[in-house]
């Protein structure tokens, strides 16, 4: 479904990502783990289209098709979803309007009629108790005063209405309570499917109790440094990032 | 430069919807300005002559005036001598008058402005006032409203039906020595609406007057009065449109308002003149002097404006709350695109107990646009308990617009409770990206962030015109981004 090959962007004059390779088939659910700073939301940024990244080297395949070809819009339409680490707010637009908006652009693009206010409240009320949220939060403006749970809980529902084929969750599980982070999980397996892949992006292991991983990643200095099962999120958790610096110290050593 | 700044700078692609020009024959005068002048459009209007007497008082006064500078827009000085003060199409003849008489070219272009006057295809629930340049070339509802005992005609008619209420109130609330536009205005004004809704009685329609400006090198000077008796209440909104020009033509309109005892008066305004085009020429210089007199205890004064057009707008809504627990509210949003500058914004008055107003301006600032809010809140020594609540928020879309604001507060009374809330934000990048990740289009992200901020002031506006209000909102800030 996704394939990344050799990788490289950078923001204005620094240089981010340096040779991601990375392949996710349909139906997997990837986990990306990585210190602080290594380059994981950029990376799911520049799946997503953002242009405040360059991409100077390497390539993005997506079901055959050169991603980097495409607007924002026409990724988000085709199927692509990412869940931000910071949801945006917008004052005064509500959170039911903006959903309606995003989901009936993306069935415009796929050929599908428009849903009407009947019918999408019908899917949205179900998806709202999928994920045990509070129904007020519609009524609101997207994101504006939410806290900082309910804001990663509305991109789970976002993810939920507008069904895409590549979901990439940028830590949507910080700042969770436990029954936040359990809502949140069950939303992400109620969302699992063969045709279907997730990139979960998180610093810690208690998500990937509950949301299975089936390949876990880790992420340093811009690169996918170790790719492994989910025994090496526990693995992990229990020694930290300090062995990537004696790696890194023992790579350094190689080349001189 | 990241994208989203080069979608930013790219704003206004579309062109101006109204910019067409109506050709009618066209009676002007010679340009310039006398004495002569002025006793010729009192002469062609056949006014009472306490009308000329007042317009030739205005006239001696504003030669004793000089143009004011403490707004924040800038503009070559005007040639009042350059100026035609009176242009109407050839064969108008003054007073009502049935639809066949009309001429079809005028019918037509009131069409294409999505006004229709003809009877079947009119705008349900609104009366309308077509104002062609200086005249008013059709009112309709008219005889519906009269059974209800309600004026709503224009200012030429009441000045030959109704002298002694335009004589009592003309100037009670604009005197024309307010200001050098506002005595102009007195000395040369052309047509314009009057309404005079009696005792007890509800509006049941809106009353709209629609303002076109058609012949060239001519200024529109119309002058506005609405008088609600007590317990009384009228919902009036006027629009306006120009065609595209490249020189700058000047509107220097006055209006009045005078509510008495519990009664209420809504104005609504979507201003949409020629606004220049994207290298800043042309467009209308809007110079206006808008005032309410809640004279009556419990009477209440509301403003509401969508300011789109212009390539200037200097102007204040304002009111002056006399009567015990009067209430004056202003709404306000003003777009600025880019060359567009406007100075815009209200003046409160309290003056007599527990009054009330509310201030509520939204600023949009794209491409060179400049735009100013300048408001006044004054709170007189008898204006016990007065209380105001004002809010200014500004939005910029891109880099090399600005966003002023100037409140200034006055209070006599240590009785008034007065806030003042301000923010300035800038349509975010991290919006806009955030939009297009869900499937949403740059434009469609831009007129949704815009409507989300204006919302507010948007939904005070009457139902019939919320909707073209939203549309000619999106359309003026169009191609600002993406
Ligand atoms: N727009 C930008 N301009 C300049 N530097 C940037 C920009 N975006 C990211 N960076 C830098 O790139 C590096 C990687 O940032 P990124 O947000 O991808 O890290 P991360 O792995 O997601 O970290 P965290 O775990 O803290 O979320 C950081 O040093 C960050 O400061
Ligand atoms: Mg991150």
């Amino acid at each position: 479904m996704l394939e990344i090959r050799n990788l490289h962007a950078k923001a204005g004059e620094k240089l981010i990502l340096r040779g991601v390779n990375l392949k996710v088939g349909a139906g997997e659910v990837h986990a990306i783990m990585g210190p602080n700073g290594s380059g994981k939301s950029t990376l799911a940024q520049v799946i997503a289209g953002r242009d405040l990244y360059e991409v100077t080297e390497g390539e993005i395949l997506y079901e055959g098709r050169n991603l980097l070809e495409l607007s924002p819009e026409e990724r988000a339409r085709e199927g692509i979803f990412l869940a931000f680490q910071y949801p945006v707010e917008i004052p005064g637009v509500s959170n039911l309007y903006f959903l309606r908006t995003a989901l009936n652009a993306i069935r415009k693009h796929r050929g599908l009629e428009e849903l009407d206010v009947m019918d999408f409240m019908e899917l949205v009320r179900e998806r709202v108790k999928l994920l045990g949220m509070n129904e007020a939060l519609l009524e609101r403006p997207v994101n504006e005063g939410f806290s900082g749970g309910e804001k990663k809980r509305n991109e789970i529902l976002q993810m939920a209405v507008l069904e895409p084929r590549l979901a990439i969750l940028d830590e949507t599980d910080s700042g969770l309570d436990i029954d936040a982070l359990k809502a949140v999980a069950a939303g992400i397996n109620a969302m699992r499917s063969p045709e279907r892949a997730m990139i979960v992006v998180t610093h810690y292991q208690r998500l990937l109790e509950y949301v299975e991983p089936d390949f876990v990643h880790v992420m340093a200095d811009g690169r996918i440094v170790r790719s492994g099962d989910k025994e090496l999120a526990r693995e992990l958790e229990r020694q930290g990032y300090a062995w990537l610096e004696e790696e890194a110290a023992l790579a350094q050593e190689n080349r001189s | 430069m990241s994208t989203a700044t080069q979608d930013i700078q790219a704003f206004t692609q579309q062109e101006y919807k109204y910019g067409f020009e109506t050709p009618v024959e066209t009676e002007t005068f010679p340009p310039g300005l006398n004495e002569d002048i002025i006793r010729e459009i009192s002469a062609r209007k056949r006014e009472p002559k306490f009308l000329l007497e007042w317009r030739l008082k205005a006239y001696r006064h504003w030669l004793t005036m000089k143009e004011p500078t403490w707004a924040n827009v800038k503009y070559p000085p005007i040639d009042y001598q350059k100026i035609v003060y009176f242009a109407a199409p050839k064969g108008w003849k003054k007073g009502p008058k049935s639809i066949e008489e009309i001429d079809p070219e005028l019918l037509r272009t009131y069409e294409k402005l999505g006004i229709p006057l003809h009877e079947r295809e009119r705008l349900a629930g609104v009366a309308v006032d077509a104002v062609f340049d200086s005249v008013s070339v059709a009112t309709t509802l008219q005889e519906k409203l009269s059974e209800l005992g309600i004026i709503f005609c224009s200012f030429s008619e009441a000045a030959e039906k109704y002298p002694e209420l335009v004589e009592r109130y003309l100037g009670s609330v604009v005197p024309y020595t307010d200001n050098f536009f506002a005595a102009l205005n007195s000395a040369v004004f052309s047509d314009g609406s009057f309404c005079y809704v009696p005792k007890g009685v509800r509006c049941p329609v809106e009353l709209s007057t629609y303002f076109r400006i058609n012949a060239r090198n001519t200024g529109q000077f119309e002058r506005t009065l609405i008088i609600a008796d007590e317990g009384a209440y009228v919902s009036y909104l006027e629009g306006c449109t120009a065609p595209i020009r490249d020189s700058n033509q000047l509107h220097a309109a006055v209006v009045e308002l005078v509510a008495h005892d519990y009664a209420t008066i809504k104005y609504s305004t979507v201003q949409n003149w020629y606004p220049g085009d994207k290298q800043g020429r042309g467009g209308i210089y809007n110079f206006v002097t808008k005032r309410g007199k809640c004279l009556g205890k419990y009477s209440k004064i509301s403003w509401t404006q969508l300011e789109t057009g212009s390539a200037i707008t200097w102007k204040y809504p304002s009111c002056l709350l006399i009567g015990e627990g009067s209430v004056g509210e202003f709404y306000s949003v003003a777009v600025t695109n880019n060359y567009q500058q406007a100075d815009t914004g209200t003046k409160m008055i309290h003056i007599g107990p527990n009054t009330r107003s509310t201030i509520v301006s939204k600023g949009i600032s794209a491409g060179h646009g400049q735009n100013t809010y300048r408001g006044m809140v004054k709170i007189l020594p008898g204006a016990e308990n007065a209380r105001n609540y004002s809010q200014c928020d500004s939005m910029l879309i891109g880099n090399e617009c600005g966003a002023h604001t100037f409140p200034y507060l006055e209070v006599k009374n240590p009785t008034a409770r007065v806030e003042h809330e301000a923010s300035v934000s800038r349509i975010g990048e991290d919006q806009i990206f955030y939009c297009r990740q869900r499937g949403i289009s740059t434009e469609d992200a831009v007129s949704m962030i815009v409507s989300g901020f204006t919302r507010q002031v948007l939904q005070e506006l009457p139902m019939e015109f919320a909707v073209e209000a939203q549309r000619l909102l999106s359309v003026s800030l169009e191609g600002s981004v993406g």
